[in-house]
């Protein structure tokens, strides 16, 4: 139904954002890969000098981003397991007809609410000065000491933080998931004498496949990408010993002044995200199951 | 038996949200406490409620200021976002050719681009619109509401196209046969179809602008400028942190999310859900 004016409508709602989008998405993305091949402090009196692979070599020798890589795979793959593991447990809890479900759901995912930066902010205290409090009080000081100065535990703290923040959401969408499992296919599976844990392993969780293919989505790249919690918890340290690849990232670029090297980094990090998640979603769409 | 076996378990549920709230209780009675208190017992609950601390902490970090640029950066920053990716998203999907196609495909591919891979150069693009065409993009709230808009956009136009896509065509139709022009059509017939995706867009973008840390920490220097995460940093200085000022002043953050959580939970529960289950 095409009339006379349409492509002025066209233009007139679709340009504005467009535009926007443009300048704040398309354009620094596309400059960006140019940025990662320049040597520059990022002063605009200073010149900017091709260095061509140069940046991207370096990479291999860096030895600072690559422990936060591995520190980054470590605290990834621990927190999406454990989140994962925690957020369908509360899913079938919060799923069952206990009278106390909907209290239980707001509690739990009330956390997800507060920003990444706060939650950050107020367990640094927890596993610094209450941490070392407890620990005088109760004289249990082999658990209770201040957690944040020992390279180890601060990354376990990291994990706990992040878990708190998201198994609550990720609960909401599992929630969905086993909500959207037609009620008579469990009760076929009890009349054929299926007990609990033969309907949770081979009829509800099979059809919770599509739930886990986003759950598994939103907390890889979440946890990937990591960086406010991460600011506020430990600040990377002690030594740089939880600095995660988002903070690698920040650091180089503008409190070293690397801006060339840096941008190199931020490409890598981009491939890498881009081919896990990709990766993943292939992987587990292709095991997603047809009623 | 039954019955009791089932009480245990709700006991036992009720014993784990308590303990699941924890942090928040610790946030709480330490914001009454003076340094000696706190690190007497941190787990005990204050001798005197007062509420010195809070005036403190709210003069510190400025509280009543950073609180109404965040309201103000949030708020046109959403409505932005809802109006322009909707009118975008409506217009891709109902003019089904190739260069919608493209440039809805361009929408949804980037929304893989972590953001540490754009903000360096995204800087180098405002400082440009600064210098040559002397609009005032870093460093202030107009700045920051921009690449908002450009960084919500994405999920918005997707959200919206996939709810157009499930909405028939005829409705429109006769309003264009009844003289309606597109934009009347858009607005009187369209938008208002719209809304539960528009409630799902709202609280996914509340709960992302409010806490937005880094992008605002990039550009918004200037002290009367900051939003309130930024603001909360003033508690975390490099060298000591005043715990008792600090756990007053992040009560003070964290009281207005947990009113808006309490008031809206049912809309916040279906919109994360519905949000996520779509991407």
């Amino acid at each position: 139904m095409y009339r006379k004016g349409d492509n002025a409508w066209y233009a007139l709602f679709v340009l504005p954002l467009s535009l926007v989008f443009v300048t704040v998405v398309v354009i620094p993305f596309f400059i960006g890969i140019g940025y990662s091949f320049v040597k520059w402090d990022g002063m605009k009196l200073n010149p900017m000098t091709y260095v061509g692979f140069d940046n991207y070599s370096r990479i291999f020798a860096d030895s600072r981003f690559w422990t936060s890589a591995l520190h980054t795979t470590i605290f990834t793959l621990a927190s999406v397991l454990i989140i994962n593991l925690l957020g369908l447990a509360y899913a079938l809890i919060v799923t069952s007809r206990l009278r106390v479900r909907n209290a239980v759901r707001a509690v739990l995912f009330m956390p997800y609410m507060i920003g990444g930066l706060i939650l950050g902010y107020i367990w640094q205290f927890i596993f610094s000065d209450m941490f070392k409090n407890l620990g005088q009080l109760t004289g249990w000081t082999r658990v209770f000491f201040n957690w944040l100065l020992d390279p180890d535990y601060a990354l376990v703290a990291m994990i706990v933080v992040t878990t708190w923040q998201l198994a609550g959401y990720i609960m909401i969408i599992y929630i969905n998931g086993i909500q959207s499992i037609p009620d008579d296919v469990v009760e076929a599976a009890k009349v054929d004498g299926a007990n609990f844990w033969q309907t949770l392993f081979r009829v509800r969780l099979p059809l919770l496949m599509p739930a886990f293919t986003v759950c598994l989505f939103v907390t890889l790249s979440n946890c990937f990408k990591m960086f406010d919690v991460n600011v506020s918890l430990t600040g990377g340290g002690p030594n740089n010993a939880t600095e995660l690849m988002a903070m690698n990232i920040y650091s180089e670029i503008f409190l070293l002044s690397n801006y060339g090297y840096g941008q190199a980094k931020a490409i890598i990090f981009f491939i890498v995200i881009a081919s896990i998640t990709l990766i993943q979603v292939y992987q587990t769409k292709k095991r997603e199951v047809e009623l | 038996m039954k019955k009791a076996g089932r009480l245990a378990i709700q006991l036992l549920l009720i014993a784990f949200c308590l303990f699941y709230l924890f942090p928040i209780y610790i946030v709480f009675v330490n914001s009454f406490k003076n340094r000696q208190e706190l690190y007497e017992n941190a787990l005990a609950f204050p001798g005197t409620f007062s509420l010195r601390f809070y005036s403190e902490a709210m003069e510190k970090m400025r509280f009543a200021r950073s609180f109404g640029n965040s309201l103000l950066v949030t708020t046109v920053s959403i409505a932005l976002i809802i109006v322009l990716a909707s009118m975008t998203a409506w217009m891709l999907a109902r003019r089904d050719n190739r260069l919608s196609r493209f440039i809805f495909m361009t929408y949804v591919a980037t929304m893989i681009i972590p953001f540490q891979t754009i903000m360096m150069p995204l800087f180098q693009v405002m400082g440009w619109i600064r210098d040559t065409l002397h609009i005032p993009m870093i460093d202030t709230h107009g700045g920051l509401i921009y690449m908002n808009l450009g960084f919500g956009s994405s999920m918005a136009v997707f959200l919206y196209h996939g709810f157009i896509k499930s909405v028939p065509v005829s409705l429109e139709e006769a309003a264009t046969i009844d003289g309606c022009n597109r934009f009347q059509t858009f607005w009187k017939i369209v938008f208002p179809i719209l809304k539960p995706t528009t409630v799902t867009i709202m609280i996914l973008d509340v709960i992302w602008i409010w806490n937005d840390y880094l992008l605002p920490s990039l550009t918004l220097s200037n002290i009367d400028k900051k939003t309130i995460p930024l603001s909360t940093q003033t508690f975390f200085g490099v060298f000591t942190i005043e715990w008792n000022l600090a756990m007053a002043g992040l009560m003070l953050t964290i009281i207005p999310v947990i009113i808006f959580y309490i008031a809206a939970q049912k809309y916040i529960v279906k919109g994360v859900a519905a949000g996520a289950i779509k991407m």
